[in-house]
């Protein structure tokens, strides 16, 4: 645990490094704040006549949305660019585990998106103060909870891939497909059958955010799913690395 | 402390090592000598449980490198060939992290401490990407010294440094040398000469002679061949050479130098000098040959066959 922990400490620091953490910060940041005053400005235009009190929740719908294009760019290079550089030697002779390096990238990145997912917290604290009797606090937590669950399982699968590349360009956009396609394309296929489309449905990242935990239930196969995805990209990359050792 | 047995490896079809046999022990600096490609980065990777081997058996400091394998990367220090860094880290940084990862009790106080051995304390705040070619390789060597190791692997430690640094580093080698195990390969013949207590040399993935350095380099010249260089004709030099007593294979180049051996264990050197000033000629240049590596693999590998 504790080279895990090491591991994903220097990787958190290694984003601000460079531009990366500030660019990906920014390009979250600033559409969501945009959103949120749009909603506060909309809202308390139709709230003279009887609307609906503003949510947060649409916020961190955005939030996951952006992360599906942003979270290739945090992830591509954890664990190709060592390959690149040779670095990963270094690590693959030091005591520590192919699962504990794999597993510290996933956890530095993810430390990241929590940190940007706080800073984010700002929005339904401002919105409570406007509302009356205050914003849904169920439906906010179960919300988070959600956005914290499908980031973990977009950086597990994101660091998988990057374990495959030496180039990170290539991790970047096979990752960014799998992303599309989870995303947008794998529940189609319910739409048209007749029998059995749920399992698309189940298969899709975004039908356990958008449509449960978002809306302020949480279900325990959501949980499962993403989890399930966590471990699958960790695994992937633990395979990957030990697969270039016999190389 | 190093023991290996039948270690074979191979990429594919290509066989980069086959059937290794050596050992080396506590307080002992073995060479690993050979050319490029000879496998002996291959060799190197497997001991330090970088990769595992197709075939064979290696304990390092008492551990199955493939059973085993953290016990063993826990005791082993390792300079790999590329001397791969993270540029963008700070050289203290970098260092801490490495020790983090091998639980090395006050960090920092180690990190100083290391920094000062390899003589880079002043650049301890530094970014490693700023660094020269061979400070990196000394950012490595005190990476591979950081957790006090058994065993100290080094994958030609001295390459691209200048002849300054060099000495350090060999110096700093030779003191590691004296409690540890250190294996190290090289493609320099001097350098295993210098540090090596014993040297292995390999060759397409074999090992094709080994032994101490000292019994290696009489084993391998028997004789000891000289070029001589005068201001004047080197067919008249040849002459007077001649009457020097134990003076053989006395052979003119067609630049004017002159050669010639004598058997190893009496230095006639001192002699021909004197003969050739006695005889009124300007000595320019009197100098041993030294047997290239490519010279030594024939000569071994020639006498190979004839077993």
């Amino acid at each position: 645990m504790r080279n895990i922990w090491t591991i994903a400490k220097r990787e958190y620091d290694n984003y601000f490094n460079g531009p990366l953490a500030y660019v990906v910060a920014f390009a979250i940041l600033f559409p969501l704040g945009i959103y949120f005053a749009l909603i506060m400005y909309f809202s308390a235009q139709s709230a003279g006549m009887g609307g609906p009190a503003p949510e947060s929740a649409p916020i961190n719908w955005l939030f996951v949305f952006l992360m599906i294009f942003l979270s290739p760019a945090l992830t591509m290079r954890l664990l190709s660019d060592e390959a690149r550089m040779g670095t990963l030697e270094l690590l693959l002779t030091a005591p520590l585990r192919d699962f504990e390096l794999v597993a510290g990238k996933w956890l530095g990145a993810f430390m990241f998106v929590l940190s940007l997912a706080a800073i984010t917290l700002v929005f339904p604290i401002i919105m409570n103060n406007y509302v009356d009797p205050g914003i849904d606090w169920r439906v906010m937590i179960s919300s988070y909870i959600g956005l914290i669950l499908v980031c973990s399982a977009l950086l597990g699968l994101g660091v998988g891939i990057s374990a495959i590349f030496t180039n990170q360009f290539a991790a970047f956009f096979t990752t960014l497909g799998l992303f599309f396609f989870l995303w947008f394309m794998i529940s189609l296929p319910a739409g048209i059958l007749q029998q059995g489309g749920d399992v698309f449905n189940y298969l899709s990242l975004s039908t356990h955010f958008s449509q449960s935990m978002n809306s302020g239930t949480i279900n325990l196969g959501d949980i499962v799913y993403y989890v399930s995805l966590t471990a699958l990209g960790l695994f992937v990359g633990s395979t990957a690395i030990e697969i270039r050792r016999w190389r | 402390m190093i023991k290996v047995s039948g270690l074979t490896k191979d990429y594919g079809a290509r066989r980069a090592i086959s059937n290794l046999n050596f050992d080396a022990q506590q307080g002992e600096i073995v060479g690993f000598l050979g050319p490029n490609g000879a496998g002996k980065t291959t060799t190197l990777r497997i001991l330090t449980g970088y990769m595992p081997p197709t075939d064979g058996e290696a304990i390092v400091a008492g551990y199955d490198v493939v059973e085993e394998s953290i016990e063993v990367r826990k005791r082993v220090g390792y300079l790999p060939e590329t001397v791969p860094l993270y540029t963008d880290m700070v050289v203290f940084d970098y260092l801490k992290f490495m020790g983090e990862l091998r639980r090395i009790p006050n960090v920092a106080d180690r990190v100083d401490e290391v920094l000062d051995m390899v003589g880079l304390l002043d650049r301890a705040e530094g970014y490693i990407g700023n660094l020269s070619k061979g400070m990196r390789q000394r950012v490595g060597l005190a990476q591979a010294l950081l957790h006090r190791p058994e065993v100290l692997i080094l994958d030609e430690p001295t390459i691209g440094l200048d002849p300054g640094q060099v000495v350090e580093v060999r110096e700093l080698i030779r003191e590691i040398g004296k409690e540890r195990t250190v294996l190290l390969s090289t493609h320099l013949l001097n350098e295993a000469q210098n540090i090596c207590d014993r040297v292995l040399i390999i060759n397409q993935g074999k090992i094709v002679a080994e032994d101490t350095t000292e019994n290696l380099q009489a084993r391998l010249i028997g004789a000891e061949r000289v070029i001589i260089r005068v201001r004047g004709e080197a067919d008249e030099l040849a002459k007077t050479i001649l009457q020097v007593k134990g003076v053989q294979g006395v052979e003119t180049k067609p630049d004017g130098a002159v050669e010639f051996e004598f058997s190893s264990g009496k230095d006639l050197r001192p002699e021909v000098a004197k003969k050739v000033i006695g005889s009124g000629y300007d000595l320019l240049e009197l100098r041993p040959l030294g047997m290239s590596l490519e010279e030594i693999f024939l000569e071994l590998t020639g006498t190979d066959k004839k077993k």
